[in-house]
């Protein structure tokens, strides 16, 4: 036991920068999927045929891939296009695209599912479809999808490990090369798993408390 | 004000408007009375542009009405709506309900968009209430906020599309109350409704519908009173005295 501790301070500065880059490559991704999200389910719901139709290929398309798939495309393939990526920004725009489809869905989900009347009467008092959106039907869209998009946030979380297979220095990566040059492979995994709970579980508990005050918010 | 001619309008193979023609002078108060699914409130949609229509024509105020067009926005400022499920905004206050349109729509100062929110809020007699969550009031305050909303808009005629028929009994006093005021003032309104008694006091003209069509029309006291026409009768007398 104590050997695990001495291997720990050793090991922790290198996680804990590999942490960094974790929180990093979620959140930009997060956001990037979040925004690549919107407009698809925007122009899923939109009444212009074409645009939807176009939405929901994509959403197809991007949902019958494997993330790591689509992360090594942008990473390996893209250059012969020319089009050269850091792993970082390769990894960030592979997982927000990867994950903007199931934003995507939840979006939609939460669009349709606001009351009808609620368009008509942002509509009788003179709103233009896009003011429509803006005030009214988004903000209680996102109120609904929220618990959703938080369940989003937390697995994308996991998920940035993935863009470790295409070398960006995150937690999993970070701790990949230490257990491999040093053999403590037990020290390491549960110092990396243990790290990944003490991200997790805060984010579990905060967005559950979030949903509760703007649930109490309706009543 | 309002004059709608051969009125037709279908969804899918089911004619719900069957040539409605009618004419709403400025502060005139129109009652649509009819049975459920007789097209009452498909009609009080077609002349704010909530529903497109095949045939015939809607104008307010000298403009035809037309679902697609850029001017709608514009039109359907000018004609307040309340519907039958309030519809407020649930994630806003009810100042904040009232002071949308003004604020976004109109593009108002704050300031006044507040003052002048608050003093309807006060003429439907629930300025105590200006920062409740609509989900913190009754049916009748929702309505009430609602009224306060369209009126927000300054609009130059209002809609109810049945605005009681989905309050408690005890709470429709409440609502009449405001729309008589607003009648008396001189406010042009069509109201879709079943209540008989606001429909005798303060409407200058009922009309009856039936199956898409205006079956019979005139002055409130004479239609309620002294139906001519067979369908009329029936109905009232159904309203009026409910079966058990």
């Amino acid at each position: 036991m104590t050997a695990f501790f001495q291997h720990a301070v050793d090991f922790l500065p290198i996680l804990l920068q590999g942490a960094w880059v974790t929180v990093q490559v979620t959140v930009l991704s997060f956001a990037l999927s979040s925004a690549i999200g919107l407009v698809l389910a925007l122009m899923k719901v939109s009444h212009w045929r074409a645009l939807s139709l176009a939405a929901s290929t994509l959403i197809n398309l991007i949902r019958g891939l494997p993330i790591i798939v689509q992360l090594f495309y942008i990473y390996f393939v893209l250059p012969d296009f020319g089009i050269q990526l850091s792993a970082f920004q390769a990894g960030v725009i592979g997982l927000g695209i990867a994950y903007s489809a199931y934003q995507a869905e939840n979006f939609r989900a939460g669009i349709e599912a606001v009351d009808s009347g609620q368009l008509e009467a942002a509509q009788a008092i003179g709103m233009r479809m896009p003011m429509v959106m803006r005030r009214v039907i988004l903000p209680q869209a996102f109120r609904i999808a929220l618990p959703p998009y938080g369940n989003t946030l937390v697995m994308m979380l996991k998920d940035s490990s993935l863009v470790s297979t295409i070398t960006v220095a995150e937690m999993t990566r970070a701790g990949q090369l230490i257990a491999s040059s040093t053999f403590q492979n037990m020290t390491v995994y549960t110092l990396v798993a243990l790290l990944y709970l003490v991200m997790s579980l805060p984010l579990v508990y905060g967005l559950r408390r979030l949903e509760g005050r703007l649930a109490a918010r309706k009543t | 004000m309002i004059e709608i001619h051969d009125l037709h309008k279908r969804f899918g193979d089911h004619e719900v408007l069957k040539g409605v023609s009618l004419k709403v002078e400025a502060g005139e108060v129109v009652c649509l009375i009819g049975p459920s699914g007789s097209g009452k409130s498909t009609v009080l949609r077609c002349i704010n542009g909530l529903e497109s229509y095949e045939g015939g024509e809607v104008r307010v105020l000298g403009e035809r009405v037309d679902r697609h067009a850029k001017s709608i926005h514009d039109l359907r400022s000018s004609v307040g709506m309340v519907f039958q499920r309030f519809n407020l905004f649930p994630h806003r206050t009810a100042l904040d309900n009232v002071m949308e349109g003004p604020l976004y729509v109109k593009r108002m100062p704050a300031e006044s968009a507040r003052r002048e929110a608050m003093v309807l809020l006060e003429k439907v007699g629930l300025a105590q209430k200006a920062d409740a969550w609509p989900a913190q009031l009754s049916g009748g305050q929702q309505q009430r906020v609602a009224i306060a909303r369209a009126l927000a808009m300054k609009p130059k005629a209002m809609l109810f599309d049945e605005p009681t028929s989905a309050l408690d009994p005890e709470l429709v006093g409440e609502v009449l109350t405001v729309m008589r005021t607003l009648a008396n003032e001189g406010m042009t309104m069509i109201v879709v409704t079943h209540e008989m008694g606001f429909a005798r006091e303060v409407a200058d003209r009922v009309c009856f519908l039936h199956s898409g069509s205006i079956v019979e029309a005139g002055p409130a006291v004479q239609l309620l009173s002294s139906p001519q026409h067979a369908r009329t009768q029936d109905f009232l007398r159904r309203v009026l005295r409910p079966q058990v």
